[in-house]
């Protein structure tokens, strides 16, 4: 736990560290980089959503026109699922994994960075559509044939899908090294289910990106096609199936909402163990509740299509087949009470965004469970209901989950602790802001405001649900730029964190924080799913009892 | 118990697959996802051309000629074996058998796209273009993606060709060999079906 007096060192030239940075092969690195990078579009897309916000503040407004609009709500749902959600995942991922399971680095450092950089350019090619006068304004799945040449004119669409193909490439490069390195490279006495718990779920998570991602790839390409090659997949002018691209598109998409939920139940779980000083319960029920969620997960993605009309079977599978996700979940719902239950409870800032995650996952779900059931989403689907459920799961869900492993881990890769007292203003205005923004969209949905309307009349009885929604926005707003300012100014004004700060027992805790480019000076042996507390209490250790 | 140290049990050593392994089996996977989207969708539009609507214009009956595409599938298949016997000649330690049955598989692969090219200098010539229908379309994408795999082989079997002429892959270093061989079987194995699926089934 000693912190060595760093001698003074002359700082190396800014190039140097400009070199170091874009060259680098490192995870710990790679993975920063896959953070940062998803903070700047996270501020950005967030931007979005609140000029959305102000123009739906009062009814006949007139701030954003139609187009503009119709742009904001694609690239914003683009760019968080794509380059905010994802990169942020695979970020912690890369930069913990490898700590975690007591390795060096990824199995294919090379192809790590290469991972990060396409990941980059996707995002930015998407972006680059700006410039050509015109975003994307089809929605972030573009249902067909809103891509075709006919509705979409301009190059955007090009632009969107060429940047989610180079990207897609991206993604997939990181699921081959994550499946490579936490199967091939794990400490000695690491067997399968001793893994740690969130490199366990990034596991999972990996391979759903290896069956999910590639169908949307080659979508992608069918949609390039039809615009320049004049092939003729999804214009149903022209012979083609738009139905198709919606089932090619959900086949991913629906997967894709299991991508950026998993890890995060990797990061609660790890989380929950440690602030509540207990071991966490039933392990090997959440491990195959991880693989049961994502077998499930890839036979439901129609349940985003009842009201196209498919047949009374199809509906009744596809009802049936979510609403069997729910136990999986609530099998890891309860498991996670149960490690808190009896615990000697702290809540320091990652619990906090823990229990907000518990909260707010669980009232996510339900409303998942409601729409899961055909007759309910006929009446509501592509309603604000629909838009309020979605981001409950997903800012609820995944980006408390996010918040709480970045407060976690912060330490370990910068050495010093985040500030407890901004950390709780950020969380309490994200809580507040969050439930005072999402809450009301429920409403204003079941009261029939359809999504994606760049405005409304005065008479609807929707004014009131969306100005709440529009101030809780804009409560929400200062606690994202809380975060930044946090995460910037504490990396010299932080207390030094020293190896273990929060007394965890995993391995990266093991090493020093920041961790050397090695990891390890020597590769540790593990007996237990917490090599950190067989050290510390040789009497009483943990694998006598797994 | 305190006082007495416990002995934890020994260390089983790992002894699956290597991490580049799992890393190439990982791959292959996503590769089966990403065919099998492509095969899905050309057997949906199978023979919608000439349902009342479509298109119109050549079928899969009417402009394939199985005679070459046997010829240039049983080159493909041959180069799974030759490639078996490479690997196996690399592993015994003779790297002249290994160089000269590693250049079989690359000139078979070669004679697989050139017999491809000229296949679809003949469907051009017969008016089978993505434009023209569905079948164009969805033909030229699977065929077309499936041969990029092929090309991308190549590519990488000549890398290999020429590292082993240098001297630098050797009986030593037999993994890389190795795992460009399980991308060069799985290519085959899509030709199986993709071949079962457009030459046979569909037409």
């Amino acid at each position: 736990m000693s912190v060595a007096e760093q001698p003074r060192v002359e700082a190396p030239p800014w190039t140097a560290t400009l070199n170091e940075w874009t060259a680098t092969v490192d995870h710990k690195k790679i993975g920063l980089l896959y953070i940062c990078m998803s903070v700047v579009f996270l501020v950005v897309a967030g931007v979005e959503a609140l000029l959305m916000r102000w123009q739906l503040i009062v009814p006949r407004n007139t701030f954003l026109s139609p187009q503009i609009f119709n742009q904001m709500f694609t690239m914003h749902g683009t760019t968080m699922v794509f380059f905010v959600g994802m990169p942020i995942l695979i970020g912690i991922g890369n930069f913990v994994v490898p700590l975690q399971i007591g390795a060096r680095d990824m199995a294919f450092p090379r192809l790590n960075a290469l991972g990060f950089w396409v990941t980059l350019f996707g995002g930015l090619l998407v972006y680059f559509s700006f410039l050509t006068g015109s975003a994307p304004d089809f929605g972030w799945f573009a249902y067909a044939p809103l891509t075709e040449r006919t509705f979409a004119r301009g190059p955007a669409a090009d632009f969107w899908s060429l940047g989610l193909i180079v990207s897609g490439i991206g993604t997939v490069t990181a699921a081959v090294n994550f499946v490579a390195t936490i199967l091939g490279m794990r400490a000695p006495g690491m067997r399968l289910w001793k893994i740690p718990f969130f490199s366990w779920t990034i596991l999972w998570t990996s391979v759903q990106i290896l069956l999910a991602l590639p169908p949307l790839t080659a979508a992608l390409f069918m949609v390039v096609f039809d615009r320049q090659l004049g092939a003729h997949f999804f214009d149903a002018q022209t012979g083609g199936s738009s139905f198709l691209w919606q089932h090619l598109f959900w086949f991913f998409g629906h997967p894709e909402v299991y991508i950026l939920i998993l890890p995060g139940f990797g990061m609660i779980a790890e989380v929950i163990p440690v602030f509540s000083r207990k071991v966490l319960f039933g392990y090997e029920f959440m491990a195959a509740a991880t693989m049961a969620i994502v077998f499930i997960s890839m036979g439901v993605w129609a349940h985003h299509m009842f009201c196209v009309g498919m047949s009374r079977t199809l509906d009744l599978y596809f009802a049936g087949a979510s609403l069997l996700v729910s136990i999986p979940t609530g099998i890891k719902m309860f498991n996670w009470l149960a490690t808190m239950y009896g615990g000697k409870l702290w809540l320091a800032s990652p619990m906090l965004f823990a229990c907000g995650f518990l909260s707010l996952f669980l009232i996510g779900g339900l409303t998942g469970i409601m729409l899961a059931a055909a007759p309910f989403d006929f009446q509501l689907s592509d309603s604000y209901f629909v838009v309020g459920h979605f981001h409950w799961v997903l800012i609820g869900g995944t980006l408390f989950a996010t918040f709480a492993g970045l407060h976690y881990w912060y330490p370990k890769a910068t050495g010093r602790m985040l500030s407890e007292r901004i950390a709780r203003w950020q969380f309490f205005l994200l809580f507040v802001g969050f439930i005072v923004t999402f809450g009301p969209m429920h409403i204003a949905g079941m009261l029939g405001m359809p999504r994606r309307i760049y405005t409304y009349d005065a008479n609807r009885g929707w004014d009131i649900w969306n100005q709440l929604a529009t101030v809780g926005g804009l409560i929400q707003a200062p606690s994202y730029l809380l975060f930044v300012y946090n995460i910037i100014v504490s990396l010299w004004k932080g207390r030094p964190a020293g190896d273990n700060p929060w007394d965890a027992w995993t391995l990266e805790w093991a090493t020093t924080s920041p961790p050397p480019p090695y990891n390890f000076e020597e590769i540790p042996t593990v007996h237990s799913r917490r090599p950190l507390w067989d050290l510390r209490h040789p009497d009483d250790p943990d694998w006598q009892y797994e | 118990m305190s006082g007495e140290l416990l002995k934890p049990p020994a260390i089983v050593p790992y002894r699956g697959p290597s991490a580049s392994q799992w890393g190439m089996l990982a791959f292959l996977l996503s590769e089966v996802a990403f065919f099998s989207t492509l095969i899905m969708v050309y057997l949906v539009f199978l023979g919608a051309d000439s349902q009342d609507g479509g298109r119109g214009g050549p079928t899969p009956a009417g402009v394939l000629s199985l005679g070459l595409v046997i010829g240039t599938t049983i080159c493909l298949l041959s180069s799974s074996a030759t490639i078996h016997l490479a690997e196996r000649a690399l592993r015994q330690g003779e790297e002249t058998a290994f160089r000269l049955w590693w250049m079989a598989t690359i000139v078979l692969g070669v004679g697989f796209l050139a017999g491809t090219a000229y296949e679809w200098r003949e469907l051009i010539a017969h008016g089978l273009t993505v434009r023209r229908n569905l079948f164009g379309t969805t033909y030229y994408t699977l065929v077309g993606f499936h041969g990029v795999h092929v090309t991308v082989g190549v590519i990488v079997m000549l890398i290999v060709q020429v590292l082993a002429l240098r001297r630098q892959i050797t009986a030593r270093n037999p993994h890389g060999v190795e795992l460009v061989s399980w991308y060069w079987h799985f290519v085959d194995g899509v030709w199986v079906v993709v071949f079962a699926v457009v030459y046979v089934v569909g037409r």
